[in-house]
């Protein structure tokens, strides 16, 4: 058996997941490739959230199937997604603000030296290996040392991204990682994400965004109420029609055409 | 250190050695007990029922070894099992519920306050059990737990020491483990904390048997030292320790303190202990400047935990 050339990281084929009786997601078809962007577009309540918790492993799709390398694969448990090599970065970022910037980037994973009783936490390398990690992704943090809460919004991204692609996430799910921050910050974020793409990881990006999805994505999945609207690659879709899709197109005229004066 | 200076400039038996001897030694129990109380809230768990579990293990020391007639270390290591069998329940319940530990550990409490009063009666028919030194293993038990060691020309009870090590033992562990990275992440947020992997509900429980095991260690301190164990032992207690950890820079909230922070508010315990009776001012007093401290030390937690925010919008 041969693979072609261009297997993409991680495929999903018809996913669908229900909770009880609702239908949240159902016939989802993507991609996922090594140093691309997918970005998965949608309002509120479009699916995007269980779409990533299906990806990190936290529910298991119940139709359809998901591909690594081709391979189907079940997700039995976060951990197990990450084991993979599919990180994900939560919106709420998974960062304790009282603790300082290398302790929060080895949490969980902290490398140790010495055996026995006197395993302990190998401080200096920790530093090292956070200072150079934030250097690489061209993120100037003052002292590693200091509390995470003390960095911005911004920031705090950054460093939860370089997290991700220092433990070797080959595909890297990002929620909604510009959501709360000034235009200014979100741009911080997004040269960040180009980044991690040109290192070669495949980038999920969650947002209900289209002005922060356009310029960095490579193809584009439309959601809406746990469907596809679509899936296009950049060269299809321009900036506006992504805008009309995602608000929902149709349904937006007929709510201007509502929202109308009478008689105006 | 204004502590010490006030009291020092104004009593002389105060600043002399013996004098330190003296408060060094309230500070200690407190200090051995504040120490896995600061752990514990740093990973951001009360534990009310520690004071009252500190005349429990000191109870089951006495009743096993003059009731059933054990060997006394057999008898410390009873205590030692129900100790930590009781601090993986206050964990474990804690864990499995999602309730404040605030409410699981103040029933574990009246639990425990309740079968100290009732089984000490039921064993002895009175409310102490005494006459621990004439158990078999009581010299070696006494030079471990009780003994005086001469320390600069004064004689310091051993539980300085042992309070020392313990101190510096839970800094290190603190600071340079994966456990104490654990401790610091499940008590800033423990919901992040799992999210990368931590494992946030076995290191709660590692904390409350920890807690738990000070208070056996306190326990059988007393035991051995007094020889006679009253069955309220304790009870009480469990607010001292959280105020030693909280003056000493321990956050309610969880994810900040430290051990030497912890110790060094039981020290400062201990010398408004004995301070105030060297300065012959009403003890009375105590408790008062006892508040004063805790709210002083909150309101300067409060500045740390603002200035650690100020960045979070």
């Amino acid at each position: 058996m041969t693979r072609p050339p261009t297997t993409p990281l991680l495929e999903l084929r018809d996913v669908g997941k229900d909770y009880g009786s609702v239908t949240a997601l159902d016939g989802i078809s993507t991609t996922v490739r090594a140093g691309e962007v997918t970005c998965v577009l949608g309002d509120n309540g479009a699916g995007k959230s269980t779409l990533i918790k299906v990806l990190s492993g936290v529910h298991r799709p119940d139709r359809g199937r998901l591909l690594l390398d081709g391979e189907p694969v079940t997700f039995g448990s976060p951990r197990e997604a990450l084991d993979a090599g599919i990180a994900t970065v939560f919106q709420d970022l998974a960062m304790i603000p009282l603790m300082a910037v290398w302790r929060n980037f080895f949490l969980g994973a902290e490398p140790t030296k010495g055996w026995g009783p006197f395993r302990r936490f190998d401080a200096g390398r920790a530093k090292d290996v956070t200072r150079r990690e934030l250097a690489a992704m061209g993120i100037d943090i003052r002292d590693p040392d200091q509390p995470v809460g003390t960095l911005s919004g911004g920031e705090r991204q950054s460093v939860a991204i370089a997290r991700a692609v220092h433990f070797g996430a080959r595909v890297l799910i990002l929620d909604e990682p510009t959501s709360a921050l000034g235009v200014k910050q979100a741009g911080v974020v997004l040269r960040y994400v180009a980044q991690a793409r040109d290192r070669g990881v495949g980038v999920v990006l969650i947002t209900h965004n289209p002005h922060h999805a356009h310029p960095v994505g490579d193809r584009f999945l439309v959601l809406n109420r746990g469907r596809s609207l679509g899936e296009f690659a950049k060269a299809d879709i321009g900036r506006d029609e992504l805008i009309r899709l995602m608000a929902g197109g149709a349904e937006l005229d007929a709510l201007a055409h509502e929202l109308e004066r009478p008689g105006g | 250190m204004v502590v010490f200076a006030f009291f020092a400039v104004q009593s002389e038996t105060f600043r002399s050695p013996r004098g330190i001897a003296n408060w060094l030694d309230p500070a200690s129990t407190l200090g051995i007990m504040a120490v896995a109380v600061a752990l514990l809230m740093i990973g951001g768990h009360f534990d009310l029922s520690a004071g009252v579990l500190v005349g429990t293990t000191a109870l089951t020391v006495g009743v096993v070894a003059t009731q059933l007639r054990q060997n006394l270390w057999v008898a410390i290591g009873v205590a030692l099992l129900l100790a930590l069998a009781i601090g993986f329940v206050n964990g474990w319940l804690v864990t499995r519920t999602g309730l404040p530990s605030f409410i699981i550990t103040l029933a574990t409490f009246l639990m425990l306050q309740g079968l100290n009063l009732g089984l000490t009666k039921l064993f002895t028919g009175t409310v102490t059990v005494g006459g621990i030194d004439d158990v078999p293993g009581y010299a070696a038990a006494e030079w471990v737990f009780a003994s005086r060691v001469g320390v600069l020309g004064a004689e310091v009870r051993v539980a300085v020491l042992w309070w020392l090590l313990f101190t510096a033992l839970a800094t290190w562990v603190l600071l340079r483990t994966r456990f104490g990275n654990w401790v610091f992440a499940t008590g800033g947020d423990d919901v992040a904390a799992r999210n990368v992997g931590v494992p946030a509900r076995r290191t709660t429980i590692a904390l409350f048997m920890t807690t738990a095991g000070a208070a056996w260690f306190v326990g059988t301190t007393l035991a051995v030292r007094l020889t006679s164990v009253q069955a309220n032992t304790g009870i009480g207690q469990e607010l001292i320790y959280i105020v030693a950890a909280v003056i000493g820079g321990c956050l309610l909230t969880g994810g900040f303190g430290s051990a030497i922070g912890a110790s060094l508010g039981a020290l400062i315990f201990g010398m408004t202990q004995l301070g105030i009776p060297y300065l012959r001012w009403d003890a009375d007093w105590f408790y008062f400047f006892l508040g004063a401290m805790l709210l002083l030390a909150v309101l300067t937690n409060r500045l740390v935990r603002r200035y650690a925010e100020a960045a979070r919008r």
